[in-house]
This record gives C-alpha cells, structure tokens and sequence, in this order.
C-alpha cells in the first residue's frame, strides 16, 4: 500500500469539499474492492475520505411502496433486515449471497453500486427493479445509471447518499457463484414491478449489467420459467474467462433467468 | 498406568495454542535490529537479463542494500541444488540447469527472483523495488507440459529439448508381449493437473547473522531444518555446518512446498552478513502463489491389459511430467521413483512398464505436494481399473477383488520395485461398500433420476509407500540424503520427558502422539512429556517430516530410544531393589522384582540417577538416551475410498452426496488425529478433482491463478461429512507397527471423485471437474436413456 492521507468527514458537504479539493481522492465505504486494490499496489489514492461517520448515510426505511437504503449500509444489514424481507425478499436473498460473512460485514450498498463491478450482486437488482440511485444532487434511474465496466452516471465529486427500490409484485434472484471467487459467473434478477417485468443481469455481460428484453416481453405475457425456456442469449458480447466461456455464460443465463422466476413465484 | 497411550483419542496439546492466536511461527519472531527484504521477480515468463539497475532503488531513504544476480556470483555463493539423481534409460545422468539464489542471465518464470533490497521497513523495501529496472529481451514462453519437449525455445540454452531425463522402470518387453496377448485393453489419455500448495503460513526468514560468534541463524518455514542446514552449508556454501542454526518454530502447514530450500529463505542469510544486520522476509499471498513448489502436472497414456478371465494382464504408462524452470529440492524423484512404483497398485499385475519425460518449461518449480507421485501412480491405476470394469460391463468391485494381492502373498514383490509386506484389501473394500450401502446405490441413482439429477459412483483402492527407506535402498536409487530419523528421550530428575525428534511437526500434532507413545512405553503421563522439534541446536540430526514417516521412522527411533531407557533403568532398578537384573521387569512405568511385592516407579529410577548416591557403580549417572532408526522397508498403508456424486446437468455442478474412506493404517496411535489427517487428505484430493488447477496462459506464460480470485480453493460447504473407517493389519516392518496416515487421504480421492463423475455423466472428462466441463460433456452427449 501507498501512502495516502485519511479524512473522516461529518458531513456529505465535507465529503464533497474533500473530495474537490484532493488531489486523487476516493471516497471510502466499506473498502472491499478499494484496499484490496490498495494493498497489491495496483491503486494510488493521494486521500480517502471514509464516509463510515457521516450521519444518516446508513440505514433501511420503507416508505409506502419505496424501500430506500442509505448507500453505507452493510450487506449484512440488508440480508438480515426484516423491512426488507418483508418487502423485497429477493434483495435481502441477493445480499446474502455476497462474499462471504466478513465481506457482507464491511461491504456496503452505495460502495458496490459506486464502483459497479460488473460481477458484482447489486448492480442487477438495481437495474432489475428500476431502482433510484440516490446522490448529494440528483436522482438517477438505474437504467441511466450504468454506463459500462466500473462505468456510472455518477459526476467526479459526486456521492451516493442511498438507493430507492419500488416494492415489487414479486422479484427474484439466481446466481451462479465463480467457484473461487463468488462473485457472480451469471446473476440474474427478475422483477414484476410497476406494471412490467424486468429481467437483470450481471457478471456476464462485457459492458456490465443488460436487461434482456426478450424474456422481460415473454414473462410479461406469461411469468413461469416455462415462458422463456426457448429464448437464448447469444453469446456474442458476454464475458469469457477460465471458470466460464461465453458459450457457458450464455447458457447460464438461461438456466439462472429460469430459476430466478420460479424463485419469485416462490 | 495412564490410559492416555497408544489407542486414546487423546486432544491435541499443541491445540491451546494454536486455536487462541498463541503460536510462534516464523514471522512472529523478530530480532534486534531486524532489516526487511523484498524481492524483485520476473514480470515475464522467459527473457535474458539485458540489464539491472538499482540505482533509483538504492537511494530511497532507508535502503540499507539492493542485491543482484551479480553480487551471488561475486560472493561465489552455490546454486541451488537437487538431492536425488535420476539416470535417463541410456544411462546418462540427469540434465540439471543452474538455479542460481538470484537470477543472473535468464529469467525462467514469472516471479523468478532477480533482485533483493533490504531496507530499515519494509516499506520503504517495497517502494524501492519498484525501482529496480530491469531490461529484458523477451524470449517465447514454455508453458505447456506436453509440448515442452518439441518446444522451439530452450528454457536452459544448454538443453535443447527442455528434456531433464528420458527415465523408465520396468520390462518392457515383457510387458508389451503381455498387451500383445491381450483380450481387452483399456486404454486412457489423462491429465493430472498442477496444484498450488497454499499452506495457510507463506513461507517465511529471518537470517541472522552474529559477528561476535561469526556464525548465522536461519529462523524459517521448513518441514526439515537439518536438511535445510546441511544443503545451506554443502552447497550454497553460507557457513560450515557448526556455524549455522536453522530454527523452524510453528509452522503452518506445508503440505511438501516447506521441504525445499529456496532462494528467499537462502538470499536473507546471505544478505545478513551483508548488511550486519538480521533481515527477514515474510512472502506476501501472490509470491506464494507464484514461487512456492507447486505439485502434480502430469500428461500420462495408461494403458490396462486383461486377460478373458478378467485378470490383470500388464499396464504401461507414458508420463510427461512438468518439473518448472529449475530442479527444486527433491523434484527429480517425485514422477520417478515415487510415482511407477505404485503403479502396480492393489493389484497382481505380471508386468509393468512405466516410462517418463521429465520437462522443463517457463514455470514455477514443481515438487513433491501431499502424495508426491503416488496420487498420480493411483490415478493412472485406479482410473484405468474403473473404466476396465465399465469396459467389459463388470461391478467395478468384483474386477479389483479378482486382482487384488492377497493376504496369503506377503511378502509380495510386484514388478516395479515394491515388496509389499502386510494388508488386506478385500477386507477395507468389504468395510467400505457397507458404510457407503453399495447394494442401495441403484436405488439411489434411479431416485436422483426422478429429481432430475445424475448420480454416478466411484471406488479407489489405493496403496502408497511411505517412510521412504531404507537409507541404502534410496542411495542405490539416486537419493542424496539417508532416510532414517534420530529421537532422544531424556527424563529429567523429578521424572518427567523431554522429547527430541529429527522430525517436525507443521500440524500433524507430534507433540501429542509423540507424548502417548512414551506413555505407552515408558508409563509417563502425556502431560509430563514436552516434545521439542525443529531447531537444529537441540535436536539430533534427523531428516524432518515428509511422505507421512514421522511415527513409522520417527517413532520407531523413539520406541529404540525408549529401549534403552529400560533397559538402563532396569540395572538401576536392580541395584535398589538388589535383586538380579534378569528378574527384573517393566510395565505401567514399574520396574518391579518377579515373584515380590518390591517394585519401583520409573519416577523413583531417574530420580536416582540423577542423584546417585546409591547406584551401580559401573553404571554412568543420568537418564537420556539417543536412538537412530533406519527402516528395513517403505510402509504400505492401503484402503478403499467410494464416493458417490449427483451432477446438475442445467449447470453441470457436481455435488459429493456421500464420501467413504476405509484405511489400513496399521497400528493407531491417536484415532482422532488420524481421522483428522483423513479428512484434511480428502479436501485436498476433492480440490484436486473438483476444484484447484494451476493455469499458465500458454502465450505469455503469466500464472492466470496467481490469487484466490481465481485459484478455487476447496471450502467446507463442497464437502459432505464423511464416513471413514479403519482395518488394521500391523505392520511387521517397524516396532510399532504403524505406516502413515499424512496423506491417503489425497492419494486416493482424485480417482474416487473422478470415477464417480465420470459414471455419473458417462463421459471421459479430464481433471478438475469443473461445472463447465461436465456441462459440456453432457451437452456434446445428450441424456442416455437410464
């Protein structure tokens, strides 16, 4: 690790002001991606600005049909909290699935929707649901939101102050973990939500998470797994790699797609 | 009389430690005035050094020296070196290419060591390595096991054909006139692919040298520090024997990767001297994943021959095995002598013909790793039998039961070197085929059918040697080193023991079994005996711990030892009780007169011989003994795994719903920490066959598995609970009757795990087994009807 200087600003104001004013600032959360990075060298951050004692950042309130999470809440949080079982089963099912216990412990909402690894679990649930991402300036769709690998919407100083999901009909979600790793090979997050179906997919695409029209059009008519049992994603434009080809990937969609709608039909 | 003896699954006494953070390993030692050092290593899998400049390096502040190739070779310091020949089958000897402490020419592999800095922190030793320049011209990388020997680029310039030795073991043309007569051969194209130990300690050292005594200590991770410090002073050439210590304190596993002396642990005592100052190094992870001796890396055609009557005929083997860009300590041996020689297996096989290429090419060193040829010896036989019985539509038990040795054949002298000397095979089978309910197995399968899933079975019966011996054997074979082990007792004048082992302990709990074993021999309560191991200033000389031999070799020296503790204690005894020494007996820690009530505790003996003013008078005072024990053969622990998988053809992943180990070990001593050792060798085996698998990309040579991002280790939710037995035939070769338990377990699950699959799918697929390949193969092949 380099050497960098450390703030632990009281206020997202500060957090912004720090971060205008340093030289490469980051902006820390739970630092699951960002000091691992840090530690073999491959990140040089002249600050971090740890935003783990703003007030206000973190917690779970459900208001009517919006669940918002405060971008510094832990995927422990999210997995265990009963408001968000009782209102989006699949995303606490989702946020059990990340890491491992001590990863869920540190890692945070707003730190993995901000960095947007394009294995990472969050990205398709945000997308999946069409959710807000909440920031010190604006509000963002989620559809406008990811632009591409580790790519986002989100301007050089700003901060995701939360995450505004719509309490879906019902939601569901299928992950095939890389085997060494466990972030998602293919994670697929289904979602009958507002009127429409949204089908999410992360891990497997080159640009990061995609819809998939065709399924969502099917499971519109129809949501069963038998609905979208013929429809391919082709494997052109999807990620390749040791634990798993594109032709692999391709299929897994499916297979995750399938399992994700009988998992939201419970 | 304690009951904590041979027998008792007594709790492991090194445990309070380890579990409660209280360990001492290597990087928690740190000396007065310690430097730090970091190594620069090779970006590039092959390349000649155009230059190296440590200029930048050199002035960063609190660099206190940067190293090269050029300052080893200014030094005159010794390469590193191979302590076993191998003869290539015309008779020449081994092609061994310098290995120098620090690269000088050539770099070899992607982390070869090319440059040292040592520094007051280390990090300022990191920043500074960064800056070490090193100019390269690139050269083709070496990266593929089967193609090394036709490769256009010569890892060492001198051996044209990446070729280290043409090595074979056998008749060959018995052997083939034998497949010539053949009913049915079975034939199999299989790879055994390269592991990475990943001990959970990195290696680690601090040297240590002290000007006042002119003498150095090396405080390091090694599974055997008088090994370690004869190769340092012989070879490298750090210091005469008498003036280096190497003190190995816990050590956190090391699966073989911590036999082997390399570069990191020798450059930092070379550079104490140096730099008058101690320096230690403590490998990050990835150096781990990039420099440690991996294991395995087999290309191998095994081909079965069985006569009509479903008798084993003749089986040959030809193996390219991969031995990286150097020769590490002991690697020339593992796919030779360890490895054809198991390859007669259970199983009465007329003739055996193995031949094997051993190849260098652009990657780590490849050495011995849990099993250390015999998992590849088992693979290739244990495979080849499964995929015979299927072949020729036979139970796949009933074909080894047919073959097996059988009890009435001790000794049994197969055709590749062995001389098997005790077991019952069929008994460990029969033991095996009830825990794992065989007979319900059809049951099973059509029940995992309805669900959708494909459920397949798979046996292994393995045999494998251990305690390598005896010293003259292996000398005969090409080992530089004797195989036998040193132990000392000495009791202490209120009567407890102090144990000295040549062996070492790095989680096999020595200090437990060792501490029951002089209870059982010598009536001393566990808890008063304190076993010391792993420093080359208070132990005999003794050869350390590798190939599961600490209590077959080990304890044996021990047993001897003990020996002559009675035998001294009953002269004393004697005198006390004044009665003739030939009346004199001992058991439950009493000498006690035949036919009288008189008897003495070994306690009261050892109090006397240290305070001897009644004692024999030709009798020397004290009570310690030394004992060496060089084996009359290997031991040959056996047994039979069953596993039985269900595969998920949506996704290919293959789930183990049910894992049977039945081992003959011979005699126990603690049960616990055998059945322990059972399951730590099965996860290994199950990572082998499911999960691990060290990959080179063959373009560039980069180690693609250089984190635990890629590298799939196995985890406890990949693995049931398994069911393990035990038979015992004692082993008549050594005092206690016991062979080794170290490392059964991962010699014989890759075949069980990967005969299981196989059935399951009904495909050949090569190891690991990922869910990718199974869904491939069972894509290519669709369904058959059940």
């Amino acid at each position: 690790m380099y050497a960098f200087d450390y703030t632990r600003p009281a206020s997202v104001a500060d957090a912004v002001a720090a971060l205008r004013s340093a030289e490469d600032g980051k902006l820390l959360a739970g630092g699951m991606t960002l000091l691992a990075t840090m530690k073999q060298r491959l990140a040089q951050p002249s600050h971090l600005i740890d935003l783990r004692a703003v007030p206000g950042l973190s917690g779970i309130a459900r208001d009517g049909a919006t669940l918002t999470i405060g971008a510094t809440t832990t995927h422990a949080a999210v997995a265990d909290s009963g408001e968000v079982r009782a209102a989006i089963p699949a995303l606490a099912h989702l946020a059990s699935q990340i890491g491992d216990a001590q990863v869920r412990n540190c890692g945070t909402i707003g730190g993995s929707v901000a960095n947007d690894d394009p294995t990472a679990d969050y990205p398709a649930a945000v997308l999946g649901l069409g959710a807000t991402v909440v920031t010190d300036r604006r509000r963002i769709a989620a559809d406008d939101y990811f632009q591409g690998l580790f790519e986002t919407a989100l301007e050089e100083d700003e901060v995701i102050t939360a995450v505004s999901f719509p309490v879906p009909a019902r939601a569901g979600y299928a992950k095939f973990p890389n085997p060494a790793s466990r972030y998602a090979v293919v994670g697929v997050f289904v979602a009958a939500v507002g009127g429409a179906v949204r089908v999410a997919v992360t891990g497997a695409g080159q640009s990061g998470v995609f819809r998939v029209a065709a399924m969502e059009q099917a499971l519109a008519a129809s949501f069963t797994p038998e609905a979208i049992a013929d429809i391919a994603v082709p494997a052109g434009g999807l990620n390749g790699d040791i634990h798993a080809s594109a032709e692999y990937r391709a299929h897994l969609v499916g297979v995750m797609a399938r399992r994700a709608v009988a998992a939201a039909i419970g | 009389m304690t009951t904590d003896g041979i027998g008792a699954p007594l709790r492991r006494k090194e445990d309070y430690r380890f579990l409660t953070g209280r360990g001492n390993y290597t990087d928690d030692i740190n000396r007065p005035g310690q430097a730090y050092a970091v190594f620069v290593r090779s970006p590039i899998a092959h390349g000649r050094i155009r230059s190296v400049d440590t200029a930048d390096a050199a002035a960063v502040p609190g660099v206190l020296t940067v190293l090269t190739g050029a300052d080893v070779a200014a030094d005159g310091l010794g390469g590193l070196i191979c302590g076993w020949m191998i003869h290539s089958k015309d008779g020449s000897a081994m092609k061994a290419g310098a290995h120098p402490v620090l690269a000088q020419d050539k770099v070899r592999y992607v982390g070869d060591h090319v440059a040292l800095v040592v520094a007051e922190t280390q990090a300022a030793a990191r920043d500074a390595a960064e800056l070490v320049a090193v100019g390269y011209d690139e050269l083709p990388a070496v990266a593929d096991t089967a193609g090394a020997r036709g490769a256009s680029s010569a890892v060492h310039d001198e051996i044209a054909d990446n070729t280290c030795y043409q090595w074979e073991l056998g008749d060959q043309a018995a052997t083939d006139a034998a497949f010539a007569g053949a009913a049915h051969v079975t034939t199999l194209d299989l790879v055994n692919n390269r592991l990475i130990p990943n001990a959970i300690e990195p290696r680690a050292a601090i040297g240590d040298y002290d000007r006042g005594s002119d003498s150095f200590t090396l405080y390091t991770t090694s599974q055997n520090p008088h090994v370690h410090r004869l190769v340092l002073s012989a070879f490298v050439g750090i210091a005469p024997e008498h003036k280096l210590r190497v003190v190995a304190p816990d050590v956190g596993g090391g699966f073989g990767s911590k036999i082997f002396i390399y570069a990191e642990e020798t450059a930092c005592l070379w550079a104490s001297k140096r730099v008058g100052r101690p320096v230690k190094w403590t490998a990050d992870r990835s150096e781990s994943f990039l420099a440690d001796a991996h294991g395995r890396d087999h290309v191998t055609r095994a081909e079965l021959a069985i006569g009509a009557d479903g008798r084993f005929l003749a089986l040959r083997a030809h193996t390219t095995a991969n031995l990286g860009a150097y020769l590490s300590t002991f690697s020339s041996c593992v796919p030779t002598y360890l490895y054809a020689p198991l390859l007669s297996g259970q199983y009465k096989i007329p003739a055996i013909h193995a031949a094997v290429d051993g190849v260098y090419t652009t990657t780590a060193p490849v050495d011995a790793y849990r099993g250390a040829g015999r998992p590849e010896a088992t693979y290739v036989v244990e495979r080849l039998v499964e995929v015979a019985a299927r072949e020729l539509k036979m139970d796949p038990a009933e074909l080894r039961r047919r073959n097996f040795v059988q009890p009435a054949d001790y000794p049994y002298q197969t055709p590749v070197i062995m001389t098997y000397d005790c077991g019952d095979y069929e008994a460990s089978l029969d033991k095996a085929l009830d825990l794992a309910d065989y007979a319900g197995f059809a049951a099973r399968r059509a029940d995992a059918a309805a669900r959708g899933k494909r459920r397949g079975i798979g046996f292994s019966a393995y045999i494998e040697a251990c305690g390598i011996a005896p010293s003259a054997a292996v000398g005969s074979l090409g080992a530089g080193v004797g195989l036998w082990e040193s132990g000392s007792i000495r009791f202490t004048p209120t009567g407890t023991v102090v144990v000295h082992t040549g062996s070492h302990s790095h989680g096999q709990g020595h200090e437990t079994t060792f501490a029951q074993l002089i209870a059982s021999h010598l009536g001393v309560e566990p808890g008063n005996v304190e076993v010391v191991h792993g420093d080359t200033a208070q132990t005999p000389f003794g050869m350390g711990t590798y190939g599961s031999r600490s209590l077959a070799v080990g304890g044996s020296a021990l047993v001897k030892a003990a020996d002559k503790i009675v035998a001294k204690g009953r002269k004393i005894a004697a005198h006390l009780m004044e009665a003739a020494e030939a009346d004199i007996a001992f058991a439950d820690g009493k000498f006690t007169v035949a036919g009288t009530d008189k008897e003495k505790s070994i306690q009261e003996i050892a109090f006397a011989a240290y305070v001897p003013h009644n004692f024999p008078g030709d009798l020397e005072p004290g009570l310690e003994e030394t004992a060496f024990y060089d084996p009359v053969n290997f031991t040959f622990p056996a047994g039979t795994q069953i596993c039985e998988v269900e595969v998920d053809p949506d996704t290919g992943v293959v789930e183990i719903v049910n894992f049977v180990a039945v081992d003959d070990f011979g005699v126990v001593v603690n049960p616990m920490i055998v059945e322990g050792q059972v399951h730590g060798g099965i996860a290994q085996g199950v990572g082998q066959a499911l999960c691990e698998n060290a990959v080179y990309d063959t373009g560039s040579g980069q180690l693609v598995t250089g984190s635990y991002m890629d590298y799939r280790m196995p985890r406890a939710d990949d693995l049931p609970s398994f069911k393990v037995g035990l038979t015992v035939t004692p082993n008549p070769s050594n005092p206690l009757g016991v062979k080794g338990c170290g490392e059964a377990g991962a010699i014989a699950a890759p075949a069980a795990v990967m005969n299981a699959v196989t059935d399951a799918i009904g495909q050949e697929i090569q190891m690991p087994a990922t869910a990718e390949r199974v869904w491939r193969a069972l894509a290519a092949a669709p369904m058959a009807a059940e």
